[in-house]
């Protein structure tokens, strides 16, 4: 590290707190501004676009400041994040589009199987901290497959983990870069293949110029827009239904409120089904069966190991000064990802009631059906495609079973089913936009560092200069990026359904290797490379005849669980091959051991 | 600061895998066991809430968070006991 840098960079790191401090007060001022815009007459489009160039601004701005020419800077943010913002950049990286706009939508429909979602995502960080985290960074290294490249030795193992890394941080990155699009595209009226560009070049913002300490910074601001979009419209529908300002610990009656409300309206299927809409059909919580259990466990599993294999979240651990605070970080990080996570069940639930309760002015189940179609919201996302109300029995009334929704929406037109003025539902954008732009950054990172570092300069080039490496990483990043939204633009599948593959595939290929190289000194090369081939190919292979219809799922593992599948193999493979081939040398049983140690230089030297 | 001898290292990482196997065992209760058994734990209401429910959206994420910041309370014991908890 050049002594410029030393030099300049504390001075900053110093007042991290005034900074985002002010920031956040810059922030709540323009809120108010907006509101008082708003007020005055400023249009609910002015209000969105006003939300979307000022948050993309401030990211700008970060990004300039935080360029940077040196590797150790480019890969891993100099190694000097603080655990708290490394904490609150983990927060933003990992909650992406799917979290802060699908999820509740994914509990609103689906009910209790779809709460393995929630546990998943937050109980795998028990698993970051406890296996993972703290080794790999007294490891030392810049990504995640140089990790597997140094402790099993040899390219082949590399190559394997820069593959697995690909598929899985490139199915889920461009599930981000639709959100991205989504959201641009209905705040700013733009087609959604213009959204989709225009996203893609916010995140370039972000991430091209300053790399992994770039993209630090700005998920550090992004985290403080999107934890104050997701609550705020959640406090004040909880207010407005009688609540309290904090709903989380009191929901609960809601909970029973609407398991009678679905016994008197009744949960049946639609009469004339509509493609890519939703009606209500799953009850709130019903587990009781065994399968009902196995669903929501399964898919809990398979998020929990994804969560800690998946690299972009594990490299964001590679940031911190010492192990210490590698570990601290990951305590920081759940803390902050707990506070969107039990919200979402409390959206899920408030939205419900707001719809479904004929005790609140909003609700619109069990009402003449020419007043509801009436109502500005469901003309406006009805517009988009993205809701229908058709009174399919000729009752005139809306019945449950004839609202239509695509389940993505819930958390973007909640603002506006519960009343609640534009500057709320231009917060909410901006929300969404950051948690989308926040993890397709690191994602795009995460990959284009892999095929940099591990495949270019690892196996290509190893004697490319620093200013080469970086050209390269930059050069990789574009085209990553323009790939991940020329997919995007496609639409294959919707938000949700996409980022769990990418857990599935990431557990299923890396999460035995990685934790039995830290844990069992007896894994070897052969055995890892047997974990990963077998975890990745029979995982693909299940995916691929299942969601294809070829062959039923086995005992309800279907093509969001089949994590399961791929690890069961990946762990076989691993421990069989390893067992029947030689142990690894003496150096690589030593490394390991020294791995095990907090303190101490890492295995592998700053600019390796 | 005992001597950072094969026996102390040996010692430390005793301790950190015991540590570790607490932690994973509380893991499964809190992750998998009681979402599993939410069914017949929502025969049972708490705050409110049907108690199986309770645990899939919020406690067991709170005593994620618990585990996370208690092993890592623990694991700095056992690291300055043995001297390689340097920062």
């Amino acid at each position: 590290m050049s002594t410029e840098s030393m030099s300049k960079r504390p001075a900053f790191l110093d007042n991290l707190g005034k900074v985002y401090f002010l920031y956040t007060l810059g922030f709540l001022a323009f809120f108010a501004i907006m509101a008082v815009f708003e007020r005055l007459g400023g249009s609910a489009q002015a209000i969105g676009i006003g939300f979307l160039l000022f948050t993309i601004g401030i990211y700008a701005v970060i990004g300039w400041l935080s360029r940077t020419a040196e590797v150790d800077a480019y890969y891993v943010a100099g190694r000097e994040v603080p655990a708290l913002y490394n904490g609150m950049a983990t927060a933003a990286d990992w909650m992406s589009g799917a979290s802060f706009v699908a999820l509740a939508g994914g509990v609103y429909f689906g009910g209790y199987p779809y709460l393995g979602y929630i546990v998943g995502w937050t109980g795998g960080y028990v698993l970051v901290n406890s296996l993972m985290a703290p080794y790999l960074r007294k490891f030392g290294c810049y990504t995640v497959p140089d990790f597997i490249g140094t402790r099993y030795g040899g390219n082949t193992a590399r190559l394997m983990a820069v593959i697995i890394l690909v598929a899985a941080s490139f199915t889920y990155v461009t599930a981000q870069i639709n959100a991205t699009g989504t959201i641009a595209a209905q705040t700013l009226g733009v087609p959604f293949e213009v959204g989709v560009w225009l996203g893609l070049l916010g995140i370039f913002i972000c991430s091209m110029l300053g790399g992994m300490r770039g993209v630090t910074w700005t998920q550090v601001a992004q985290y403080i827009v999107l934890i104050i979009a997701y609550l705020v419209p959640i406090i004040w529908m909880s207010n407005k239904q009688g609540f309290g300002i904090i709903p989380h610990f009191s929901y609960g009656e809601g909970v029973f409120r609407i398991a009678e409300l679905q016994a008197q309206y009744g949960l049946n299927p639609p009469a004339q089904p509509i493609a890519g809409l939703s009606v209500l059909t799953t009850p709130q919580n019903t587990p009781g069966d065994v399968m009902n259990s196995w669903k929501m466990v399964s898919l809990a599993i398979c998020m929990m190991a994804g969560t800690a294999s998946l690299p972009h979240i594990l490299m964001r651990y590679f940031t911190t000064p010492s192990v210490r605070s590698a570990r601290r970080s990951v305590g920081w990080s759940l803390l902050f990802i707990f506070l969107l996570y039990f919200s979402a069940p409390a959206l899920a639930t408030l939205t419900k009631l707001q719809l479904l309760d004929p005790n609140l002015a909003t609700s619109i189940i069990g009402k003449p059906f020419a007043d509801v179609a009436n109502l500005e919201w469901i003309k406006h996302w009805a517009s988009v495609g993205m809701l229908a109300v058709q009174d399919q029995n000729a009752d005139g009334i809306l019945q449950l079973n004839e609202f239509f929704m695509r389940p993505d929406i819930v958390v973007l037109a909640t603002p506006e089913i519960a009343g609640l003025p534009f500057v709320i539902s231009g917060l909410v954008a901006a929300g969404g936009l950051a948690a989308a732009m926040s993890t397709a950054d690191g994602l795009l990172l995460a990959i284009a560092n892999a095929l940099s570092h591990d495949l270019y300069y690892k196996i290509i080039d190893p004697s490319a200069s620093t200013k080469r490496r970086l050209t390269v990483a930059r050069i990789l990043l574009l085209f990553i990026g323009a790939a991940g939204a020329l997919v995007a633009s496609l639409k294959l599948t919707g938000i949700l359904g996409a980022v769990a593959w990418a857990f599935d595939f990431a557990c299923s290929g890396l999460f035995f290797p990685l934790v039995l190289g830290i844990w069992w000194k007896r894994a070897n090369t052969a055995g890892a490379i047997a974990g990963m081939v077998g975890g990745f190919v029979s995982g693909s292979l299940y995916l691929y005849l299942v969601f294809n219809k070829i062959m039923d799922p086995w005992w309800g593992i279907d093509d969001i669980r089949f994590g399961i599948i791929g690890m069961a193999v990946s762990v076989v493979a691993m421990v069989v091959v390893s067992l029947m081939t030689k142990e690894p040398s003496k150096e690589v049983q030593a490394m390991v051991d020294e791995v095990r140690v907090p303190s101490g230089k890492t295995i592998l030297s700053s600019g390796h | 600061m005992p001597a950072d001898t094969k026996a102390s290292r040996q010692m430390h990482w005793v301790k950190t895998r015991n540590l570790t196997y607490i932690i994973l065992a509380l893991w499964v209760l809190f992750g998998i066991i009681l979402p599993w058994f939410a069914g017949s734990l929502n025969a049972y209401t708490f705050m409110g809430f049907p108690l199986g429910y309770y645990f899939c959206v919020q406690g067991s994420l709170i005593a994620f968070v618990a585990l996370i910041w208690i092993q890592n309370w623990r694991q700095d014991a056992i690291d300055d006991e043995f001297g390689v908890g340097e920062e």
